[in-house]
This record gives C-alpha cells, structure tokens and sequence, in this order.
C-alpha cells in the first residue's frame, strides 16, 4: 500500500507576517518558554487567529519566538513572530490575543513586519535585578569590583556539559541605584546577547566571585528592553521600530 | 512561625522557594478558567474545599473527577474551592525548612484554614502523598486526634470504594459521583456554621454519618477473629447506617461539567480536553472495578456532547478533544457522534482521540473517521488475556480470529503499529495462558505483513500484573506473587524473542510484578494497613506511583515491622495472595457499591465455568443488584438526533478583520 498523504488542498497560504511584544509578569515569571508557546498557542486559537499552518500531517502554526527570557525572570519584552492567512488589523489583534492569554502574560504591542529579520535586532537587554536585603553601598562596591575586571569568568552546565565563559565582555553597563526600600537596592545593566548567552545569573555568580556579594534571597529579575544596542547612550532601541517606519510610509 | 490570618496569601513566603525548585510553574496557579474567590464569599457560613489530587501537578491537573468538583463548588456563590496538589520531595524539603504549610496554588492559602481537604484517590498509591500533605498542612495525620477547628479530611474517586485501608487518616469517605454529593456536604455544613457549630466536629460528622451516604471509620467498630479474619464492623453510634451508599449521578446532560477545563501552562499527562461521553460500563469484565462499580450506563447524549465539545474548545483552545469514558466506542450513537464532529471541525487543525479499547472492526472505522487526515501511528486493543480460555475467565468476549481480523483490518487501512495490552497472573492462568500471548503477537505480524506489503509494521505487547479489586467477582482469589509473575513475564519474553523471523517486529513492554503487590495489599486492605502506610511514609517513601520513587523493599520492611506490632498472624501474603472464602466479612462490605455479594460470587463461579456474561445494554437484566438496590435505571440512546454544522473556531476573526479604511 502507498503511503498515505494528507488528502485535501494544501493549507492556505501566509499573507500577512506580524510581530508582537508582550510582557511576562508575576508569578508567570516561573513559566517555561515552552509553557509560554504551549499557552499561546491555545490562546491564538481561543482568539480565533486565521494562523498559517504548516504543512503535512502534523500542522504547525507558523510562530517564530526569538530569545525568550529565562524561566523565573519577569520581563516587559519578549518577542514572537506570526503568520497569518487573512490580512488583520494588529491593534485588534492584540487587544483579542491579550485577553485570550491568562493575565500577567500581557500583549503590549504588535505591528505588521517590514523587511529584515526581527531576531538580528535583538542585540542586547537591559536589565532591572531587585536586590532583596542588599544594601546601595554594598552593591555599589559590587558594581565598582566587577567594572574594574577585564575578564569575569563563570562555568555553566548546558546539555553538552559545563562550559567556562567570559560574561564581563558582555556587560555593556552596569549601575547601582537605590529604590524606595533602603534594604533593596537596584541594579540596572545593559547586556550585550553573545553565544553562549550571558544571562543575568551568569552575572550574580560573576559579582559573588569578585566581592562576595551573596543575597540573602534571589533577587527580583526582570528584562525591560531588547534591541538594537545603542553604545552612545548605554541603552537599546525600539526593535519593532523600522516595522512601524515601514507601515507609516 | 507567624501567626496569619485565616485565608491570608502565602506567595511572598513560597516565592523565594520558587526560585530553588524543578519546574515552578507547577506551584503558581493562574491557569486559564481557575477560579479565586473572596476567603468569605458566603459571610459567616461561607464553606471552603480544598480539593486534593495526591500526585504530581502534571498528573493531577487535568484529572476529570477533580476538575468537575472544583467547577459544581465554585458555582455555588456560598462555597469556595481550591485546588492544592503533592509536592514533589525538592519543594518538600524547602518547605519544611523554611516552615511554610501546604498550599493551594489558586490563592496560596495554607491547606489547613479550610474547612474541607477533599482527596481524590483514583488509585491507592496515592495514599503515602496523602500523609506527606497532612503533615505539612499542620492537621493531625490521625483522624483520632483531630479537634474542633481541624480540617475535616474527607476522600473520594474510586479507591475510596475500599475506605478501611485508610481509616485512621480519614475523617470520612464518600463513595460514587461526586457532584451532588459535595453539594449535599456543603449544605450540612453551611446549616452547621449557620446554627454556631453546635456539637463541634463530632457533631458534624454525625450528621455527615446519618445522611446514609459518608462514610465515618471513626463510628465504626472492627472486631476480628483469631485468626486475622474480619469478625464484624459494627456502627458504633445510633443512626449511623451498618453500610454507607455509593452515590449515583442520572442524567449527564443536566450535569455538562467541566464547562470550562482547566488550561495548564505546565506541561500535563493529558494535552488535551476531555469530554466524558457517557459514565459507567456493563461489558462486565470481571477483573474491572471501574466498570464494576459505576453501574449503571448512563450515556451523555449527542447533543450535550456536542455542546460541551463546542464551548469547552471556546473556553480553553485546546487542539485536541478526547471522548472519555471506560468504553467509548459502545455510545450508542457514536458513529454519529464522531463524524458530526470530524465534519464540524473540519479544517480547524481540531484533532479527536477516542480511548477505545475494544476489539472489533467497527473500531477500526472510528479510529478512520478520527484520523481522516492525520496520521495512524498506534492503535491500541485490549485483549487483555492471551489464551481464549482465560479470555472466557475474565469475561472479555474476543475470539482470536476477530481479533486478527480487526487488527488486519487496522494493518490494511494504513496503521503502522498495533499496541495490545495483556494481564498476567489472572485467576486460574497457567504458563500456557500466558505464553499464548506470543504466538498471537506472531499471527499479527504476519498477517499485518500480508495485507499491508510491508516488513516495518510493528506490534507491541503490554503487560502488566493482576490486582485483585474490591467490588468485583474477584475479589476472593489469590493474587500471583512477584516471583512467580516475574518468572512468567520473563518466560514470555523468551518466547517472543525466540523468533527470530518476527520477534523483531515486536515490542515487548512489562511491568514487573512487585508494585502489584503493594497495590493489592492497599487495594484490598483493612484498617491494620495504616501502620503500613504510616511507617513507609516514616522512613521516606513519597509518590509510590512513579518507579523512581517507588521501593518495594521500603514497602516490605516497614510491613514486616508494622504487622510484627499485630496480635494477628497476618502478612502482606495474608492480604494479597491469599484466596478469600465466601463467607469471610470483607472490609469494604461496610460500602454499598450495589453489587449483590452473592451475585458477585456466582459471578466468580461462572468464572471457574468459563461462562460469559452479556451485556445488559442489549441482553436482558442479569440481576447484578445495582439498579433496584440504588433505585437507578440504564439510560442510553439512541436519541436519532444528528451534530448540525457550526460556525465553530475562529469566530474572533471577524473582528479582528483589516477594515478597509484603518489606514486611511
Ligand atoms: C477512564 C480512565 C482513563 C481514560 C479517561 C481519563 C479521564 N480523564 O477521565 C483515558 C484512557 C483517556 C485515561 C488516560 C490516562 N490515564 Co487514566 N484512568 C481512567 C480511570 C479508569 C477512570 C477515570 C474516570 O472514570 N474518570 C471520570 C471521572 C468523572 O470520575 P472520577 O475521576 O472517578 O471522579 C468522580 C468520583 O470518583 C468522585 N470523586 C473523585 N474525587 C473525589 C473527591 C471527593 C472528596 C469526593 C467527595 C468525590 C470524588 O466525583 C467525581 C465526579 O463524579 C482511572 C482509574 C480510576 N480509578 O479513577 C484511570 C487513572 C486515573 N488513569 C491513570 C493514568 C496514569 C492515565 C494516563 C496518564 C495514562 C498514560 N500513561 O497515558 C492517561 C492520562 C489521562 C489523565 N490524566 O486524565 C491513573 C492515574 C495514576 C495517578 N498517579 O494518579 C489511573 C488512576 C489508573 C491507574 N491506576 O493507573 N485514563
Ligand atoms: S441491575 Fe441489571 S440493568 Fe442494572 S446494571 Fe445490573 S445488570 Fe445492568
């Protein structure tokens, strides 16, 4: 017997590619990036999205995800792609996808994609790290120790065994300030995306290894931005930015 | 510790563990369709669950039996219900250290400011969990010990069927649906709170006693012979019943529940949502005590089940629809059902799955139906016992020929792998019962390789051990010891592989027999059995459904020790290899799960017989006692209606639709 094929016409075709930014926040901070694909996927189809789908016996909806953050880490910009089969208005989109979601995964913006690859512009973050029951003065010497390294390395396990790396190349910059708790200080820095990449742990262990520094609990870690690096300023720009030139022009 | 306030949020103490744990996700709540409700909802009579599935959140989260419960107390504006699960050891440990109690992961309330912790115990290697979420929630593991202001710690799902086994932890035991019976609870304890709580829990649990349908160990007195036998057990208060009713829920369509599944973010067993098609079976296997004891059928109708479907895929998005119940493709109008829905999801990505275990061609044309245009992978049968005779034993009607005709059937309509489940250590099985299963698996082959042209098509042999269950006809007989199940796995295993030609085409896949064991001293156990538990749970011993952290030798050495304790000459071979005689008083006799002791018995004669059984969907009343004695009656189509085509999934689009002049 031959084998079977799917029957039918083949699925339609994609004619539209939208990116979109949304925030993890809460105790959602402890979801998995497969947890996220898993929930969106159900979402997408609770919102009634006309998803492109793969072909064959398995369809696939057509997701893009570009560098999630880690689990347990809240952030306010992580990004995806999609295709769909029918032309939508994004706005109408987000508001639908982001109730369709379970609250504190929240859509913030989606627009249609321009020309170029979204996950290219994804050069670096900047991070916010709550640090419960550590002191500004503390942190800032922390912070001084670590700037003035030329080489901080740490050793990771990955799937293929531990690995040792350079993260102080990655830290594009680094500052200590206060919040409105006297006993949790802020740290806020601008990290460059490298292979492997150097995740904001990465850095803690980094920091414990130059001063000591160890907090009492985990700190609250949250991304506030990615995209392009801005050297100048220490800062990233709006990845999503040449999608809305592309669409207003 | 603290002090904290009743129904107060634990989160900001359980964060930071959250950070130190596997898989977090598990403890946070949140999921799509939970429900949170305010601690005093009802004011001062305000009834509060909190429903317990004693494994992990994977496995207990998309169970069916739970879901419905939180979903029929939430409804009620009075009552709250909340969902808390078994942590795993890693959790355990942190918890304990840093003192925080067990949890619910809806609001993070801790376990023991409930009312209620309701435990669902589909299987009794759920119970060590059991104790494991007592003592973190700070209640008392003995029932005995237990004061006013004390969760009252009721269990139900079908191993409760046996509540003797754990009777010292258990404040009470409620057997059957559960739907009205939580609500008929809630009702008791909301007039209770309503009157100032007079008599204190005792008195509640009185009035628990003498609704006819909860079950209180505490009010019952086991006096024994001997010789270990079970002499009598006697009520011990006026107005308790000598034998507690199993609670029966008619007409499915009145009760379309989950109306709104739960949609993890985790990752669960069970990927998809489920739609329980009808309750109950009467095929009559008679080593099922699933089908045994949820009498009689009582089937879901087209309709209704083409509601649920429609609005549970509104409510949740899953991708895939499973049409439960413990024999599927015996819904009197199932053909109807599964091709109105194929045809009104069609070209919606929406897949359905059918658990269907029987074997039969007829099968075959569903399981076609439902993959139109997916792929066929495995097929899975049940032929359940390997030797036609043994068949005969336990009541499984399949001759041999049908089921290679089936399975050509599967072969020829483009299935690549054909999966068969077997038992072994069945009553009366012998080597030769048993060693039958490979030349069957060897037909198979060779007839899959003749209709279908092909050599990669595979069959794959499942076996596992025989545990004898309580409420069914046989309950008396003498389980297969782990050696001798072992020795005879293994003596198939040898005759699979001996065939060098078609061995390699099959899979062979056991399990041994040493959890059996431990099951079926849990199963078919009495109230001496909780030093058992207790002492295994003592030294360690945590999920016992999941072989990593199941030790049989653990489970052995704490029995050992506990029943040494025991003025009775009883061991775990006592309570599970041991033939029981018709007149022995069986602990779970104090449950009245319908089932006519005597027909029981005749039952197990006609087993002996080898002497079917019909089916008394489409025979005549057999007499097995159900319905006369818990005033039910069958209810089953054919209804003759037909699933219209829907405008279903992706409703939404239409608003989301670019307007033509967005861009203006
Ligand atoms: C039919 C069945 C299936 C069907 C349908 C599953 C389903 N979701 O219903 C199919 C074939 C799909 C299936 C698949 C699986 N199953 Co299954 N399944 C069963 C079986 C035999 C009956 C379940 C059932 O009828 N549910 C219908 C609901 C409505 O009934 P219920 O849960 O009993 O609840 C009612 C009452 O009991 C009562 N009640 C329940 N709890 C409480 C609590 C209180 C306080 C009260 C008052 C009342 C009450 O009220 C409820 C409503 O009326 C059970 C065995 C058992 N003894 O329960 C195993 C069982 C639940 N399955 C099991 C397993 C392992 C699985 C699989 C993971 C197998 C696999 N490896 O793929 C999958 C996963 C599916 C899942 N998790 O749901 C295990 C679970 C083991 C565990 N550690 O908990 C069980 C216990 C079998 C076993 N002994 O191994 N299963
Ligand atoms: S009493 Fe009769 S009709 Fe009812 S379940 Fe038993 S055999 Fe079937």
């Amino acid at each position: 017997m031959a084998r079977r094929t799917p029957e039918g016409p083949p699925p339609p075709p994609a004619v539209q590619k939208l990116r979109l930014r949304y925030a993890k926040r809460g105790r959602l901070r402890f979801s998995s990036t497969r947890d996220f694909s898993r929930a969106l996927e159900r979402a997408l189809r609770r919102a009634g999205v006309p998803m492109a789908f793969s072909a064959g016996f398995h369809p696939h909806p057509k997701i893009s995800y570009a560098n999630a953050a880690p689990t347990g880490t809240a952030s306010e910009a992580e990004y995806f792609e999609i295709s769909v089969t029918e032309r939508v208005d994004p706005e109408a989109l987000r508001v639908a996808l982001d109730a369709a979601l379970p609250p504190d995964l929240d859509v913030l913006e989606v627009v249609e994609a321009g020309p170029g690859s979204l996950a290219e512009r994804l050069e670096g973050s900047v991070w916010h790290l709550e640090m419960r029951g550590v002191t500004l003065e503390t942190l800032t010497y922390a912070v001084e120790r670590f700037l003035a390294t030329e080489l901080a390395e740490v050793t990771r396990t990955f799937k293929t065994g531990p690995k040792t790396f350079d993260v102080r190349s990655a830290v594009v910059s680094m500052v200590a300030t206060e919040s409105d708790d006297p006993s949790c200080a802020i740290l806020q820095m601008v990290v460059r995306h490298t292979t492997p990449s150097v995740r904001p742990d990465d850095i803690l262990t980094a920091l414990r290894a130059v001063t000591e520094l160890s907090p009492p609990v985990p700190p609250l870690v949250t991304r506030l931005a990615q995209g392009p690096l801005l050297t100048a300023t220490a800062g990233v720009a709006d990845p999503l930015a040449a999608d809305k030139e592309a669409v207003g022009s | 510790m603290h002090t904290r306030t009743a129904g107060a949020s634990l989160f900001t103490d359980l964060e930071p563990l959250l950070e130190q744990v596997s898989k977090p996700i598990q403890y946070v709540g949140g999921e799509l369709n939970s429900t949170v409700k305010d601690w005093d909802c009802g004011g001062d009579v305000t009834v509060r669950w909190a429903l317990m599935y004693p494994d992990a959140y994977e496995v207990g989260v998309p169970n069916q039996g739970s879901m419905i419960l939180y979903e029929v107390l939430n409804e009620r504006p009075d009552v709250l219900a909340e969902r808390t699960y078994a942590v795993w050891p890693d959790m355990e440990a942190l918890m304990r250290s840093q003192g925080v109690p067990q949890f619910t992961v809806d609001a993070h309330r801790a376990v023991g400011d409930f009312d209620v912790l309701g435990i669902s115990f589909s299987t009794e290697l759920g119970y060590t969990n059991l104790l494991t979420a007592l003592d973190l929630a700070g209640i008392p593991l003995h029932a005995r010990d237990r004061v006013d202001g004390d969760t009252i710690v009721i269990a139900g799902g079908h191993a409760a069927f046996n509540p003797e086994t754990i009777a010292d932890f258990v404040d009470a035991a409620i057997i059957g649906d559960g739907e009205e019976a939580v609500l008929m609870v809630s009702d008791l304890i909301a007039a209770w709170k309503r009157e100032g709580m007079p008599g204190g829990r005792h008195e509640l649990l009185l009035r628990l006693a003498k609704t006819g349908g909860v079950y209180v160990p505490a009010f019952y007195e086991v006096t024994y012979l001997p010789d270990g036998r079970i002499q009598r057990i006697a009520p011990t208060e006026h107005g308790v019943p000598w034998r507690v009713s199993k609670h029966t829920v008619m007409d499915l369509d009145e009760w379309p529940y989950p109306k709104q599944p739960l949609v993890p973010l985790a990752e669960s067993v069970h990927e998809r949502m489920s739609v329980e098609i009808f309750r109950g079976c009467t095929r009559g296997c008679r080593f099922c005590q699933a089908g045994m004891i949820t009498r009689p059928v009582r089937e879901r109708s087209i309709t209704g089940i083409g509601e649920m479907v429609e609005k549970g895929l509104a409510a949740t998005g899953f991708e895939e629809v499973g049409l439960l119940s413990l024999s599927s493709a015996d819904h009197t109008e199932i053909a109807d059902i599964t091709k109105g829905l194929a045809d009104r999801y069609e070209g919606t990505n929406t897949g359905l799955s059918l658990p269907s275990t029987r074997v039969d061609a007829f099968n075959i044309d569903l399981a076609n139906e439902l993959t139109r245009n997916g792929r066929r992978s495995g097929l899975t049968f049940a032929p359940e016992g390997g030797s036609e005779r043994i068949r005969k034993v336990i009541n499984k009607m399949v001759t041999e020929d049908d089921l290679i005709k089936t399975v050509s059937a599967a072969y020829g309509a483009g299935w690549r792998n054909v999966k068969l489940y077997f038992m072994c250590g069945l009553p009366t099985e012998t080597d030769e019962d048993v060693l039958q299963i490979a030349e069957l698996a060897k037909r198979v082959i060779e007839t899959g390789r003749q209709v279908s042209g092909r050599k990669d098509i595979r069959c794959t042999v499942s076996i596992g051990g025989f545990v004898p269950k309580p409420h069914t006809p046989f309950q008396w007989v003498g389980q297969l010891s782990a050696d001798e199940t072992d020795a005879r796995l293994e003596k198939l295993r040898d005759a699979i592989r001996s065939d060098r030609r078609l061995g390699s085409s099959i899979g062979f896949r056991y399990h041994d027999g040493k959890p059996g064991i431990v099951e079926g001293l849990l199963s078919r156990g009495d109230r001496r059995v909780g030093a058992v538990i207790e002492q295994v749970w003592r030294d360690g011993g945590r999920f016992d459904g999941w072989s990593e952290h199941f030790s049989y030798d653990g489970w052995m050495a704490a029995a050992e020790k506990a029943f040494a304790a025991s003025p009775w000459p009883i061991d775990v071979d006592w309570y599970t290899t041991r033939e029981r005689e018709e007149s022995e008083v069986l602990p779970w006799d104090v449950v009245d799960s319908g089932l006519d002791k005597e027909w029981l018995w005749q039952d197990w004669l006609d087993a002996l017989d080898e002497t079917e059984v019909d089916d008394c969907r489409w025979t005549p009343c057999f007499d097995c006692g159900v319905c006369p004695q818990m005033n039910t009656e069958i209810e089953i189509g054919p209804t003759g209606k037909v699933l219209l085509p829907l405008t279903v999934l992706g409703a939404g689009k239409a608003g989301m639709a670019e307007q033509a002049h967005t861009h203006a």
